[in-house]
C-alpha cells in the first residue's frame, strides 16, 4: 500500500503505517476507533494490522456508557471484511462478549469470513430455541443477535441445523422471520421461502421494506429483482439489493468469461433508473 | 387523519394557490406528501418556488414528490434550481442536483460536473454522474457541445476510479450515454479503452457487468 494516504468519503485521510499505529497507541480512544473502522474500510489485510484488530478485540479501555466495547465492534466488523480466516478462533470467543453488539458484530463478521468451523459456536447462541429469544428488558434487542446468527448459519450452510431454524419463521419480530426465511432457502433451495420475503416488500411498514430487501438482496433471488426496484424505499439501498441479486446471477452464469445474460441486462436497466 | 382531509380538499379543480396553501397548511408528512404531490401534477411554473422549497423540508417523500414536479417543469426549473444549488442547504442541494441531472439542461452542466469531481455524498456524486451522460447537447452550438463533452469524458473517466461502486457504476452508464451523442468521433477510442478496462479490472462484478453491457452496445455494428 505504501505511503500514499488514502482518503474516505469526507475527506480525511490516512496512512496504513498510521492507522496501525493509531490503533495500537491507548492514549487516544476515539483515535483508535477510527483506525479499526478505517482498516476495514480500506481493506488493509497486512499482517500488522490484523494483528492490532485481533489484540482490540480484548480491549477493556473503550467502554460505552451502557458497558460496551466500541473498540472491539469495530474491529470484529473489520476482521470480517479483511478475509483473514486466521482470526476465526479469536471471533468465536466474542461469541461469550457480555456486550450484545460485540456479539452481534462477531456472529456478522464470521459469515462473512465465510468458514464452516463457526457453525457450531453460532449454533450455540440459538440455545432454547424461540421460548428464550426474548427482548431483554430496556433494551432495544433481543438476548442474542439472532438476526446475525441466522444469517451466518444460512450462509455458512449450516444444513444440520435446519430443525433448528425453523420455529424461527414464527418469532414474534418480523426481522428475525425475515432472517430465518433466508436462511431456510440458503439451506433448502426452496423458493417458497423467498416469495415469503417479496411479500414483505409491501409491508406497511418501511424498515420491514428495507429489511426484505437487503434479505433478498443478500440471497441473490433474482426472480425478486423487479418487486425490489418497485418498493417504496430508498434509491440508494434498492441499487445494494439489485447489485447482490445481480452479482450471485454473474457468480451462476460465469461472468465475465461468459456473456452477459438477458436477466443480467434486466437488471442492469433496472439499476440504471435508480442512479 | 390529515391525509384524507387533504386528499378531499385538494380535488380536480383546484387552484396552484389553493394547492401551494395546502403544502403550508399540512398537518403530517403524509398530508405533506398528497399536497406536495397535487401540485407536482399541476404543472405550473408558478408552483416552481414552492417546490424548490420543499427539498428543504428534510421529508424525503415529499421532496421526491417535489423533484418530480420540477423534472416535470423542465427547463424552465433550471436556472431556479441552479441558484438553489448554490445554497447552504445541503439536503435541499442534494435533491436539486437530482432534479437537474434528470432535466438534462446544458446549463447544469458546470454544476454537475463540479459535483461528479468532488461532492462528499456519495449519492450526490452518483445522480451527477448519471445527469452528465443524459445532457441534452442538441441545445448547444456543435462547438460548445464538443468542449462541454471533453470536459464530461474526463470527469467521469476519473470517476470510473471512484472509491464507491455505485459512482463507477453510474460513471459507466454516464459515458456510454455521452458516447452515443458524441459530437467529436475521435473521442470515442478512449471511452472504448476506459469501458474495456473497467470490465476487466473493476473489484465489483455489477461494475463490470455495466461496462460490458456499455461495450456490447458501442461495439455492436449500427
Amino acid at each position: 500500500m505504501g505511503q500514499e494516504p488514502l482518503a474516505n468519503a469526507e475527506g480525511e485521510s490516512l496512512t496504513v503505517e498510521q492507522a496501525i499505529e493509531n490503533l495500537r497507541q491507548t492514549a487516544d480512544i476515539g483515535l483508535r476507533y477510527y483506525a479499526a473502522w478505517w482498516l476495514g474500510r480500506f481493506r488493509v489485510a497486512e499482517p500488522e494490522a490484523i494483528e492490532a484488530l485481533v489484540d482490540a478485540l480484548q480491549d477493556e479501555g473503550d467502554r460505552a456508557p451502557d458497558g460496551g466495547y466500541p473498540l472491539r465492534r469495530n474491529a470484529a466488523r473489520a476482521l470480517g471484511k479483511l478475509g483473514d480466516r486466521t482470526v476465526i478462533p479469536d471471533l468465536i470467543r466474542c461469541l461469550d462478549c457480555d456486550d450484545y453488539y460485540v456479539r452481534e458484530a462477531a456472529a456478522q463478521a464470521l459469515e462473512s469470513l465465510g468458514d464452516p468451523q463457526a457453525i457450531s459456536a453460532l449454533r450455540g447462541l440459538l440455545a432454547g430455541g424461540v421460548a428464550a429469544a426474548a427482548a431483554v428488558p430496556d433494551k432495544p434487542h433481543l438476548v442474542q443477535p439472532y438476526n446475525a446468527v441466522l444469517e451466518a448459519l444460512g450462509t455458512l450452510g449450516a444444513v444440520d441445523a435446519i430443525e433448528e431454524i425453523i420455529p424461527f419463521l414464527g418469532h414474534e419480530v418480523a426481522q428475525v422471520q425475515n432472517a430465518a426465511t433466508r436462511a431456510l432457502y440458503q439451506l433448502t433451495g426452496d423458493g417458497t421461502y423467498c416469495d415469503r420475503l417479496v411479500e414483505r416488500l409491501q409491508a406497511p411498514n418501511l424498515q420491514l421494506r428495507r429489511s426484505a430487501m437487503m434479505d433478498l438482496g443478500a440471497i441473490g433471488y433474482l426472480p425478486a429483482a423487479g418487486a425490489i426496484a418497485a418498493t417504496l424505499a430508498e434509491n440508494s439501498l434498492k441499487l445494494i439489493a439489485l447489485q447482490g441479486v445481480l452479482e450471485s446471477h454473474l457468480g451462476q452464469t460465469g461472468f465475465p468469461q461468459a456473456r452477459l445474460t438477458d436477466e443480467a441486462r434486466q437488471v442492469l436497466v433496472l439499476m440504471d433508473e435508480l442512479l | 387523519m390529515g391525509i384524507s382531509r387533504a386528499g378531499e380538499r385538494l380535488g380536480v379543480g383546484a387552484t396552484v394557490a389553493e394547492l401551494i396553501q395546502a403544502i403550508e397548511t399540512a398537518d403530517s408528512k403524509g398530508a405533506m406528501v398528497v399536497a406536495v404531490n397535487c401540485l407536482a401534477a399541476a404543472k405550473d411554473v408558478a408552483a416552481l418556488p414552492t417546490l424548490i422549497t420543499v427539498l428543504g423540508y428534510n421529508n424525503p417523500g415529499a421532496a421526491v414528490a417535489a423533484v418530480e414536479g420540477l423534472v416535470a417543469l423542465g427547463h424552465d426549473a433550471v436556472p431556479a434550481l441552479l441558484e438553489q444549488i448554490d445554497g447552504y442547504n445541503y439536503g435541499a442541494r442534494a435533491w436539486a442536483i437530482r432534479a437537474v441531472a434528470l432535466i438534462g439542461d446544458p446549463r447544469a452542466l458546470p454544476v454537475l460536473l463540479d459535483t461528479a469531481k468532488g461532492d462528499f455524498a456519495l449519492s450526490v456524486r452518483r445522480a451527477a454522474a448519471r445527469g452528465l451522460g443524459t445532457i441534452d447537447w442538441a441545445l448547444l452550438s456543435a462547438e460548445q457541445a464538443a468542449s462541454g463533452q471533453r470536459d464530461v469524458l474526463e470527469v467521469l473517466t476519473a470517476a470510473t476510479a471512484d472509491l464507491e461502486w455505485v459512482v463507477r457504476y453510474a460513471a459507466v452508464a454516464g459515458l456510454q450515454n455521452v458516447a452515443k451523442a458524441l459530437i467529436d468521433s475521435h473521442q470515442k477510442p478512449p471511452i472504448l479503452l476506459c469501458l474495456h478496462q473497467v470490465f476487466q479490472h473493476d473489484e465489483t462484478a455489477a461494475v463490470q457487468a455495466r461496462a460490458r453491457m456499455a461495450l456490447d452496445a458501442l461495439e455492436s455494428p449500427p
